[in-house]
């Protein structure tokens, strides 16, 4: 290759040659360059921003603050809100995240199904989640009210005491997690429905003549089938689970997580600690908390969720 | 954050549109003479050449300086008004929907600057603007001098003595009650009746309120919390100390005593509704309690929720003096380019006839002396409470104000932990001395 018999169109066709090879391989960086530009900016600079910020003794209005290590961190530690925040965000997460996995997938698994108008249905399941998020607090807090909301009605009329929605901390999150999941259990299960008619028809038809009855060929086609998804819907329901923060803050009027903070979440405590108290430096602490708890439990979530789904039937894939 | 912060925002929404309605017919017959309008033209002429220039001012809920805040139209625009009179001024007036939506809005950019030339502050959060009066414009004059009632101008004025905002309006108390509730326990229900039978210390009130429960069985007044921010504003020092900035109010043995006092109170007197709840604003019409502490703004929020009930009313009086709920400031910041002209904006806001005009407007009652004997303010009647004089009853109720405690850099912190107390007490999540000692632990983590 190196030997040339003629100079000036070899050199030519090195530049372009070279060009074409900057092309392939330099444009695809080109391309999504703008995306990680305005993360950098808008992401990355944040977060570490904040990172700095977590140290610091922080007065935000006057944009000055002094070292002080992890005392932040030392703080929001010892702090007893801080650990109920944490009781309640994961309590609110498990009473919203697996219910709506799980009727979700319900859900969609019917939809997959040959119904008469498809598209009405399937769009149906998707309203709650257009309903902003703000409204629907306001029209669940209603109907939770304590003395004289319509579910307390409705369990005194059949003769059940009235639920403690906003001073019993189990209610309370239930009432929360109700919201969560009137909004996103549609979301999920389109978002399901679709990896699910992604799914080979053979290979129900193959299971049926091997006589494989409808919840065999379910846990045995369909959930391996759709691993991927579910891992990418369960992964993202983690995240938005443990950030949650419009619901609690919603649920009543003072949007302080409760007397007894007894739906006190991470988020929410955040918000308070910085807009509330203006106290940012331990609002980034707080923050910094959140986001590794997030991504502990995002792995933790990736990991079972590889193994329960069970990998090997999904190889010949 | 704060308990308070968030109630006189949701109160005043809720309130001012209805109170606006009930008043507008009381202030049209007797306008202001426009004499006492043209001075302050004639001094904004003063000295400054009337070169173009263009103010912005930021306010939230409905002062009712203008048109742009309603729907319906205000009898007066005083926006408008201003710039009739000075013809090189133009005025782009922001509002933010609540008051905590204002509030990040002014933490945010104070620093940095952005801030519209005039900024309205409440009295919630001054507290914590007063923490940066040196980044805000110091506005006393002698033009100003004397011009609000003392508890007023002693709230926007700093340590080192300078007058960072001109009030706006502000929210003496009264006491609101049911005629029809009070009947049926055997009470007087004449409103100068009652007055005289409230007329007292808190013993007087919470002795009234074992009176009514006996004869009823149902509360008398609607919470703690609520009874809780009439009475902490009447001590000297609450909270923390004036001088030394510190947390106090552990070793303060007056604010244990007030909240041994409350929640003994309302174990039986109070409906233990959390104010602002559904089921207080259901209560509001439904007669779970007969009593309220009133500031003006508080009446729109009755009418509005309890539009069927007629036996609400208004009494000339307030348990130990007077007290005061809510009100704003106009504040001009100190990075703003047009300063000069963003003072004269804001003084001639805040003069007397023209808040007369913005009561008359959504019925934000005015903190100004002058005011009180404006025909437009005392002339003022609420058809709903029963053609209450509330211009006259509130004017005398601002003049009982003694000026709150010091409220420094923890108050909030150190409120919300009592509140946050007195709110579990009354779910019935703790008894009194076990909530108490979870206040104790929270106020002690603060700082």
């Amino acid at each position: 290759m190196a030997s040339t018999h003629v100079d000036a169109p070899a050199q030519k066709h090195t530049l372009r040659q070279r060009l074409g090879r900057l092309d392939v391989k330099a444009s695809p960086y080109l391309y999504i360059a703008p995306f990680f530009l305005i993360f950098g900016i808008f992401g990355l600079f944040p977060i570490a921003y904040t990172a700095v910020i977590s140290l610091m003794d922080w007065d935000t209005i006057r944009n000055s603050g002094e070292f002080i290590g992890f005392g932040n961190f030392e703080y929001v530690l010892n702090d007893r809100k801080f650990w109920i925040a944490i009781r309640n965000t994961f309590s609110i997460f498990a009473l919203s995240t697996i219910p709506q996995l799980i009727i979700a997938t319900f859900i969609a698994a019917m939809l997959d199904h040959h119904l008469k108008a498809k598209t009405f249905w399937r769009m149906s399941v998707l309203l709650p989640y257009v309903v902003m998020p703000v409204a629907v607090a306001l029209i669940f807090s209603q109907l939770f009210a304590d003395e004289y909301g319509i579910f307390n009605q409705w369990l005194g009329m059949i003769g059940i005491d009235a639920v403690q929605w906003h001073k019993d901390p189990l209610a309370s999150h239930w009432a929360i997690a109700t919201m969560v999941n009137f909004r996103w259990t549609g979301y999920n299960a389109l978002i399901l429905l679709a990896a699910m008619q992604a799914v080979p028809r053979e290979l129900y038809e193959a299971s049926a003549i091997d006589g494989a009855g409808k919840l065999r060929r379910f846990f045995s086609i369909t959930l391996p089938q759709i691993r991927p998804t579910a891992i990418f819907v369960i992964i993202t329901s983690t995240i938005g689970g443990l950030q949650i923060f419009d619901e609690p803050r919603m649920y009543d009027t003072t949007g302080n997580g409760g007397a007894d903070q007894q739906w006190l979440t991470v988020a929410l405590h955040m918000y308070n600690t910085g807009w509330g108290e203006l106290n940012f430096g331990r609002a980034s602490a707080i923050a910094w908390l959140l986001f590794l708890l997030i991504v502990v439990f995002g792995l933790l979530n990736f990991w079972l969720t590889r193994r329960l789904v069970s990998s090997d039937k999904t190889e010949g894939k | 954050m704060s308990f308070t912060r968030r109630k006189k925002t949701l109160a005043l929404t809720a309130g001012a549109a209805i109170f606006a309605l009930t008043l507008a017919g009381c202030a049209s017959g007797d306008e202001p003479e426009e004499g006492s309008t043209t001075d302050n033209t004639a001094e904004a002429g003063d000295g400054t050449s009337n070169e173009p220039v263009s103010l912005t001012i930021a306010t939230f809920n409905t002062p009712g300086l203008s048109n742009s805040e309603t729907d319906a139209e205000y009898e007066f625009d005083l926006i408008e008004e201003y710039m009739e009179l000075n013809p090189h001024v133009d005025i782009t007036y922001n509002r933010a929907a609540e008051s905590g939506d204002a509030r990040e809005n002014f933490f945010t950019k104070l620093g940095p600057g952005g801030l519209a030339d005039v900024e309205m502050v409440e009295v919630d959060w001054m507290p914590e603007v007063m923490q940066y009066s040196d980044l805000l414009t110091d506005l006393s004059s002698d033009a100003v001098e004397g011009r609000w009632v003392d508890y007023v101008e002693a709230g926007a004025t700093d340590a080192d003595g300078r007058l960072i905002g001109y009030g706006t309006d502000t929210g003496p108390q009264g006491v609101c009650y049911r005629a029809d509730l009070f009947e049926a326990a055997g009470l007087p229900t004449d409103p100068a009746e009652v007055a005289t039978l409230l007329e007292g210390d808190w013993d007087n009130f919470f002795a009234v309120g074992d009176d009514y429960v006996d004869a009823t069985g149902s509360a008398f007044y609607d919470s703690a919390a609520g009874v809780w921010q009439g009475m902490i504003n009447q001590l000297g020092t609450a909270y923390e100390d004036a001088d030394s900035g510190e947390i106090v109010v552990l070793d303060n043995p007056e604010v244990k005593a007030l909240y041994d006092q409350v929640t003994a109170a309302s174990e039986t007197q109070s409906s233990h509704f959390g104010q602002w709840s559904e089921d207080w604003f259901a209560g509001l019409s439904n007669g779970a309690f007969a009593t309220m502490l009133c500031p003006p703004w508080m009446l729109g929020v009755i009418e509005g929720n309890a539009p069927d009930t007629t036996d609400w009313n208004l009494a000339n009086v307030y348990p130990n003096g007077g007290g005061n709920w809510g009100g704003s400031w106009l504040t001009v910041p100190a990075s703003g380019a047009n300063i000069e002209e963003a003072t004269k904006l804001a003084e001639w806001l805040t003069a007397p006839e023209q808040q007369a005009k913005a009561f008359a407007n959504a019925g934000t009652y005015p903190s100004q002396v002058a005011a009180y004997d404006d025909p437009a303010v005392t002339g003022a009647v609420n058809a709903y409470f029963n053609d209450a004089p509330i211009g006259e009853i509130f004017a005398e109720r601002a003049e009982a104000v003694v000026p709150s405690p010091f409220k420094g850099e923890f108050y909030f912190q150190v409120n919300d932990a009592i509140n946050n107390a007195l709110t579990r007490v009354e779910e019935g999540t703790d008894d009194p001395a076990a909530s108490w000692e979870k206040a104790v632990a929270d106020i002690e983590a603060i700082g």
